[in-house]
């Protein structure tokens, strides 16, 4: 019995690398043929033109999801820290539903609300608005995890802080979130995964840009709208650089997820 | 230097339970005082209350008197975040924040009080460590390894180094050696006869033993009450009441 069901749970391990190998060598295929120096430093050129790159696409992507972080992050912990340490109540009953809702939202629907609450007040599309999209699509992730690792801190842990004459307000911050940040960490790297890749959203407020742009208010080259317009367009040459533009947004995923698990990585022994 | 507390009709709820009864205690500076009693009698409840930290559960609240020296641990302008970094307190299960380092223990309270001058700091972390009998064995050590690393033993005594750091007048200590091995009961107790000189010192124990090795004087609690409070010598061989003669007979409890 024990023999099969350890067996199985491997078996099971592997399959799960089955379809993630898969597509990532897939990808490698189709794609690293047209990786190259110019697909790295140029703009794109002109349909029927050969050669060109999507490096605005990929500084676009990275301002993006760095203008997503900076909002999504503090407030995704700011409110799982309110979950965890002040939300047994109706009020915190109340974000949690809301938080797990707006989880549950397609995310071109929430690109239409930023489209209308920002883009159309600012009348043209943003940097800006694509990251404020991103960023709400991230805080239920991270404010979830941030409460559930919260509230696997132990309770002595707090009562010791307490116990030294440390107020709430520094015990949550510099005791408990720091017992907790490892899973943490995880959180916000899982939703940073996840919107990073997103295209829905981008459509109507990032909304894409042949050329460079580094201003946040001003439309935005973005990798996965790249890859979409070049994908669905007639053109063979458009077509090998989507797929190209692929293998780089998901080489920048891992490559974002690893250094923040290198850095952040204990260095305590017996931690 | 430890100062005495007075306390003056101390009740304590959890809630609509009363678990503290009217409760009037007079412990002197620079002695240890033993709390005795069975299980569920009040005894964490009395030491929670007296630097505040029974509020911090939900619903449970304290009314009555409590002096600290010159402080007025209940009284109208107290906060209880001073109160409790001028009480120190170790508890019955080792605690040690398991992120941070053996110096990282000690030195939280200061840091995180806004403690900002480093020479000072490593002074009062030595001096600690000493004083809780533990830096020897850690002394090469103090930033490589975590407080969890540490055995159970070791760890409660880094609990109380880091108490100390912040320099209390008095140390609160409920039940400290119960989750322990022998030897590292004995050298808490050798600890704790050692810090009298310096602190205040109230322990909870259930262990009559101990009580009578480690206490000058000794309270006997039942139902939320103080039934007898005497010299720990007199409470074990000469009780005044009948109930604690039963308990330290050990016929109940
Ligand atoms: N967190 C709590 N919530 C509600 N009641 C509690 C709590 N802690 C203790 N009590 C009750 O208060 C009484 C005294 O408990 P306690 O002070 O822990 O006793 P002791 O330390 O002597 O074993 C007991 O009846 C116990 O059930
Ligand atoms: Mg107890």
């Amino acid at each position: 019995m024990d023999q099969g069901a350890t067996a199985f749970a491997i078996l099971a391990a592997i399959l799960v690398l089955v379809p993630l190998l898969a597509i990532f060598a897939y990808l490698v295929i189709k794609g690293i043929g047209s990786v190259n120096l110019a697909f790295l430093t140029q703009t794109p050129k002109p349909p029927g033109e050969a050669g060109g790159g999507m490096a605005n696409a990929i500084v676009g992507t990275g301002l993006i999801l760095a203008i997503a972080s900076v909002f999504g992050v503090p407030l995704g912990i700011g409110s799982g820290i309110y979950l965890a340490e002040y939300g047994r109540n109706r009020f915190g009953d109340f974000i949690r539903f809301t938080a797990d809702v707006l989880n549950g939202v397609p995310s071109i629907v929430i690109g239409i609300a930023v489209y209308s609450l920002i883009v159309v007040r600012q009348k043209h599309f943003s940097a800006f608005s694509g990251g404020v999209a991103l960023g709400i699509m991230m805080i239920p992730t991270i404010a979830r995890a941030t409460e559930e690792m919260l509230l696997m801190v132990p309770n002595v842990v707090r009562e010791a802080a307490y116990g030294l004459g440390i107020p709430k307000w520094r015990t949550t911050l510099s005791i408990s979130l720091r017992t907790a940040s490892a899973g943490v960490i995880t959180g916000c790297m899982l939703a940073f995964a996840r919107v990073a890749g997103e295209t829905a959203p981008l459509l109507f407020t990032a909304f894409g840009n042949q050329f460079w742009n580094l201003k946040l208010n001003q439309p935005t080259a973005a990798l996965s709208l790249q890859v979409f317009t070049y994908a669905i367009s007639p053109y063979d040459e458009w077509h090998k650089q989507a797929w190209a533009g692929a293998l780089i947004l998901i080489v920048m995923i891992v490559g974002a997820v690893a250094a923040v698990r290198l850095t952040t990585r204990g260095s305590l022994k017996g931690a | 230097m430890g100062v005495g507390i007075e306390v003056h009709g101390l009740n304590a709820w959890y809630g609509k339970n009363l678990a503290l009864n009217s409760i009037d205690m007079s412990v002197p500076a620079n002695h240890v005082t033993a709390v005795i009693g069975p299980s569920g009698c009040g005894k964490s409840t009395f030491v929670r209350c007296l630097n505040r930290m029974h509020e911090t559960i939900p619903e449970a609240y304290a009314e009555g008197s409590v002096k600290v020296g010159e402080m007025d641990v209940y009284g109208s302008g107290s906060d209880p975040v001073e109160v409790r970094r001028r009480i120190g307190m170790v508890f019955q299960k080792p605690n040690p924040f398991p992120t941070m380092s053996i110096y990282g223990n000690v030195a939280a309270g200061l840091k995180l009080n806004g403690f900002r001058n480093r020479k000072q700091m490593d002074e009062l972390v030595e001096r600690s460590l000493r004083l809780a009998a533990l830096w020897d064995e850690v002394k090469d050590n103090l930033h490589k390894k975590s407080g969890a690393s540490l055995s159970g033993g070791q760890q409660q005594r880094l609990c109380i180094a880091r108490a100390l750091a912040v320099e209390p007048e008095v140390l609160l200590m409920d039940e400290p050696a119960s989750a322990l091995d022998p030897i590292s009961t004995s050298k808490i107790e050798e600890l704790i006869f050692q810090l009298k000189q310096h602190y205040t010192v109230v322990i909870v124990t259930h262990n009559m033993q101990q009580a009578a090795r480690v206490a000058e004087l000794t309270g006997f609690f039942l139902m939320g009450s103080l039934i007898e409070y005497d010299k720990t010598e007199k409470i074990f061989t000469t009780p005044a009441d009948k109930r604690t003669e039963d308990y330290v007979t050990g016929r109940f409890g």
